[in-house]
């Protein structure tokens, strides 16, 4: 049958862009296929690892359970969209690789974006509502102990706490 | 890409209902969580879709002329856990709802499409059945409104007719005022999981604190459609507000409640859970509407 195609107009990462989109596609194909923008990985597409999660009109989305058509007149921001002018890198990105919460770096992009959100709220978070609002990823190599520590460093540091970003530590594991 | 056949927005809800009339077929999509997820697991694969996501008049928390809660069927888990109405009179629909999946899936999930899918996991069902939802539904014949009750026909089955949609969810304000209100959600894990049991208790003390009112209990997963404990509830009613009472009002929820065996759960481990979260439910309800459970004095 005849593919139907729909004029999708959004920004993404700062820019105002168009392009016509198959109405089948997922936000993550549009992304990835049409952008480019391969920050945004294809997990489980089912929505439940957070790999291709992205902030639209400032909450967070897995973009894979995400039809590309309803991006129409939103603001995307994507992984890309975090570093500076000249490809430097966010404080978030720079806390990831500092706490090695990297490591495959698979879900890292989906990760990032969440902490973002949080970043972006400008307030302190305990430590459970850290965790909680860091639920929705799975991460298959870390052990999410330094992403947390990295999330709320940098979280403190935006926040003028130098000395208690650097008190942060090692495991504040609860059983 | 998903394997659909064909996609139409709709603009606003009587184009929806006139896009549903023309294509019979279709089914509707709200956020998608769910209707994407078996689209890809094979389930619904191929079919039309008429979206409904892109009406902004379904979302967001009001008020009627007549002081019922209204919330637009789109609205957002994640909205109505922070929207000041909700927060204000029926907190506990929030904190319920904040429990649905992950963050991710409480800014795409709706609690239109979370009771349209007649799941009784649904972290949203067990507490619009306690506080008597009202169900808001339009179609070619215009606008009905039927209890949440009514709403739920069988397991994965709601009334929902051909060319008809929910537009909203309205909660009467004899329904909210004075009420108080807990949720406990009982599943293995805190994210992304679903229920084994949900339970849902809320209550009205008389002005001395003393007195229970009124009690409602509605349970998600202790039956084939999220329900109410008549029994119970009957039990509870009018009663102190004291240790023996609350407790009997748990166990009389085994009168009502018709748990199955799963892989999730055996019967008899639901309906030990299903007294305890009764009990545990009801004590806080209490304590939130400012009343102390008395021991009783011999
Ligand atoms: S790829 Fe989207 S949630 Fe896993
Ligand atoms: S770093 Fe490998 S999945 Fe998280």
């Amino acid at each position: 049958m005849s593919r139907q195609y729909k004029l999708v107009s959004c920004t993404i990462n700062g820019k105002p862009v168009e392009k016509m989109v198959d109405v089948r596609a997922s936000l993550t194909d549009m992304l990835r296929d049409d952008y480019r923008l391969t920050s945004v990985k294809k997990g489980c597409e089912v929505g439940e690892c957070g790999a291709c999660n992205v902030i639209i009109n400032g909450e967070c989305f897995n973009s894979c359970i995400y039809l590309a058509v309803w991006a129409q007149g939103k603001e995307i921001l994507t992984l890309e969209g975090l570093a500076g002018p000249n490809g430097e890198l966010s404080d978030i990105q720079q806390a990831f690789m500092d706490e090695a919460a990297v490591q495959c770096g698979f879900c890292s992009p989906g990760f990032i974006m969440s902490a973002v959100e949080i970043l972006e709220e400008k307030r302190e978070l305990s430590d459970e509502d850290i965790r909680k609002r860091m639920s929705g990823h799975l991460c298959r190599c870390t052990g999410y102990e330094n992403i947390f520590r990295a999330v709320k460093k940098t979280m403190l540091k935006r926040l003028g706490k130098e000395k208690e970003a650097e008190a942060v530590t090692h495991c504040t594991l609860k059983v | 890409m998903y394997d659909i056949k064909a996609l139409y927005e709709a603009e606003s809800a009587e184009h929806a209902v006139r896009l549903l009339i023309e294509h019979p077929e279709a089914q509707i999509i709200a956020g998608g969580s769910d209707v994407l997820v078996q689209m890809r697991e094979g389930r619904r694969a191929g079919k039309e879709l008429v979206s409904i996501y892109g009406i902004d008049a379904l979302r967001g928390v009001s008020y009627e002329a007549d002081g019922a809660i209204r919330i637009g069927s789109l609205t957002s888990f994640s909205h109505i856990t922070r929207d000041p109405i909700i927060q204000k009179h029926i907190n506990v629909l929030g904190e319920a709802v904040d429990m649905v999946g992950g963050p991710q899936i409480r800014n795409i999930g709706t609690i239109g499409g979370n009771t349209c899918n007649g799941v009784t996991s649904a972290d949203s069902a067990s507490t619009l059945h306690a506080w008597d939802a009202i169900v808001e539904i339009l179609g070619p014949e215009g606008i009905r409104r039927i209890p949440i009750h009514d709403f739920y026909i069988k397991a994965g089955t709601v009334d929902l007719r051909p060319g008809e949609l929910q537009t909203a969810l309205i909660i009467p304000k004899a329904a909210y005022e004075g009420y108080y209100g807990h949720y406990i959600k009982y599943a293995m894990r805190n994210a992304m999981d679903i229920a084994t049991t949900g339970c849902s208790v809320n209550v009205k003390l008389s002005p001395d604190k003393k007195i229970m009112e009124d009690v409602r209990i509605a349970y998600g997963v202790a039956g084939p459609v999220p329900m109410r404990a008549p029994q119970a509830e009957e039990a509870a009613k009018g009663k102190p507000a004291e240790e023996t009472y609350v407790k009997a009002f748990a166990q009389a929820v085994l009168e009502d409640i018709r748990p199955r065996d799963s892989w999730r759960a055996s019967k008899a481990f639901r309906q030990h859970i299903a007294v305890v979260l009764a009990e545990r439910a009801l004590r806080k309800s209490i304590e939130l509407a400012g009343g102390e459970i008395h021991e009783q004095t011999v």
